[in-house]
């Protein structure tokens, strides 16, 4: 069965893009799929660097597209998961090494070669994310909890629609449900009231995701995070399961836990 | 270059221009079309630009290289249409129209109503999201939303038959009798005529809602009652 393409995008920078496609990858693969990553942040790559395995690029993006190397060549095989690759882009170079064609092309190809291939879509809305989201047969939209940060969710959804890719599937990250039970952050209803689109996972927000970042150990491997079991949940969400949200309301004082039981808060 | 110039002909379309080259070799067409294009660079310039290249077979690097030197001069081609089947695959690939009749979408739409008179009101049966800007000579109707980083400018009055939380602009020649509803009036900003107001609060029930510009000259908004 050919590839399911996937590319996961944002508007703003800083939401988690990067790393959602690293926990997505990792969860994915680890449900036995063969996933292939695509870092489509040209100039700016850092995908590697969350998958652990920057010290391995020989050849990139750019090496494929323009002929010095193999397809199979600029596929890195993940060191704890072999059923994970990863093409990496090229830090030297700009966004203007690829073309959208460019982009199909390469899918095209590789969607024999596996079951999930992800692309990473640089932040903003010029010629990078149209390129990530060219060959796309599905968006997932990443965002947080904030203002402006769904404002530019909003927009790329209204490009999404123009370009008929369809609204997009979206991912809330960094979710803080204390906050949000304090009426100091948008709650998941608030994003979706305005964003209208399907919600496909909630990830709260878990120190553990940053610090497996740096190490290049996507939390979703770790089988006592909160944020790696909602990865985990999205994963198998994108395979077609039904799989319930996550209560992130569990935590808080008793007293809070009491006032929830009793209805008054 | 006067023999080149021939070759070219220009037309300009409702929402561009249109260039139709002939049969000649692709590299005297590519050099008259610039000869052309850079001796008359203002004219040119921001132009969305159609590209009818007839029988010429045209392949993925020769239209990026086209497409990429089209844009440093300011100038956006949209469309390529060819008899060549070949040329109209290339052009779908880098996601070119190849059909001018169907003009690609565009985040910023201005509807012109000329004959129409001022009883016209353009109808938009779906929520608009940020980065959508609507211009329009007379009344403008939604079904659906407006989301913040939306915008609306009407010279006739707006009715939002959804919730508000974008720009709104009636009444924008001047017309300070426009009025602006919604079914939740949360605007990031309002604007009647020349009078803006940004102290709307959101509502935390909302209740449909007028804005109007009041007997003292102000932008107000009050509830809508059915009496």
């Amino acid at each position: 069965m050919p590839a399911e393409v996937l590319t996961v995008t944002s508007g703003k920078g800083g939401v988690g893009k990067t790393t959602t496609v690293a926990n997505l990858a990792v969860a994915l693969a680890s449900l036995g799929s063969k996933v292939v990553c695509i870092d489509g942040d040209i100039g700016l790559r850092n995908l590697d660097v969350i998958l652990g395995l920057e010290n391995r690029i020989v050849y990139d993006i750019v090496d494929v597209i323009e002929g010095r190397c193999r397809l199979k060549q600029a596929m890195i095989r993940d060191k704890k998961i072999p059923e994970l690759f990863l093409i990496p882009a090229a830090q030297t170079r700009d966004k203007n090494a690829v073309s959208a064609s460019d982009m199909n092309r390469l899918v095209k190809d590789l969607r024999s070669e596996c079951d999930y291939i992800l692309i990473d879509s640089p932040a903003g809305i010029e010629r990078g994310f149209k390129n990530a989201i060219a060959p796309a047969d599905r968006v997932i939209v990443v965002t947080n909890p904030e203002v402006s940060a769904v404002r530019d969710a909003d927009r790329v959804i209204g490009i999404l629609e123009a370009e008929e890719k369809g609204p997009g599937s979206l991912i809330l990250n960094r979710l803080n449900p204390v906050m949000v039970r304090n009426h100091d952050m948008l709650s998941a209803d608030d994003v979706l009231d305005l964003l209208a689109v399907e919600l496909i996972g909630i990830v709260p927000e878990d120190e553990g995701v940053l610090i497996g970042a740096n190490r290049g150990a996507p939390v979703a491997a770790d089988g006592k995070s909160k944020a790696g079991q909602a990865f985990r949940n999205i994963a198998r969400r994108i395979k077609g399961e039904t799989v319930p949200f996550l209560d992130l309301d569990s935590g808080g004082s008793l007293w809070q836990r009491l006032q929830k039981l009793t209805g008054r808060k | 270059m006067s023999e080149a110039n021939s070759k070219i002909q220009i037309k300009g379309l409702r929402d561009g221009l249109l260039v139709t080259l002939d049969d000649a070799p692709w590299e005297e067409q590519r050099a008259a079309l610039f000869a052309q294009v850079d001796s008359q660079l203002e004219f040119f310039r921001g132009a969305r630009l159609a590209l009818d290249v007839t029988s010429q077979v045209l392949h993925v690097n020769e239209m990026v290289e086209l497409r990429d030197q089209l844009s440093d001069r300011g100038i956006f081609l949209w469309a390529v249409v060819s008899e060549s089947p070949t040329t109209e695959k290339t052009a779908q690939l880098l996601g070119l129209a190849t059909r001018i009749s169907k003009p690609r979408p565009e985040e910023t739409r201005q509807y012109a109503v000329e004959d129409l008179g001022e009883e016209t009101a353009l109808f938009l049966n779906r929520t608009l999201r940020s980065g959508t800007r609507i211009e329009f000579s007379g009344h403008v109707v939604v079904l659906g939303d407006v989301n913040p980083g939306a915008e609306i400018v009407a010279e006739g009055n707006v009715i939002i038959w959804g919730r508000l939380r974008g720009m709104v602009h009636a009444g924008s020649k001047g017309n300070r009798d426009a009025v602006i509803c919604a079914l939740d009036l949360s605007p990031t900003q309002l604007r009647i005529a020349d009078e803006v107001s940004a102290t709307l609060k959101p509502q935390s029930d909302p209740k449909p809602e007028i804005a109007s510009i009041n007997h003292d000259g102000r932008l107000h908004a009050e509830p809508w009652t059915i009496s």
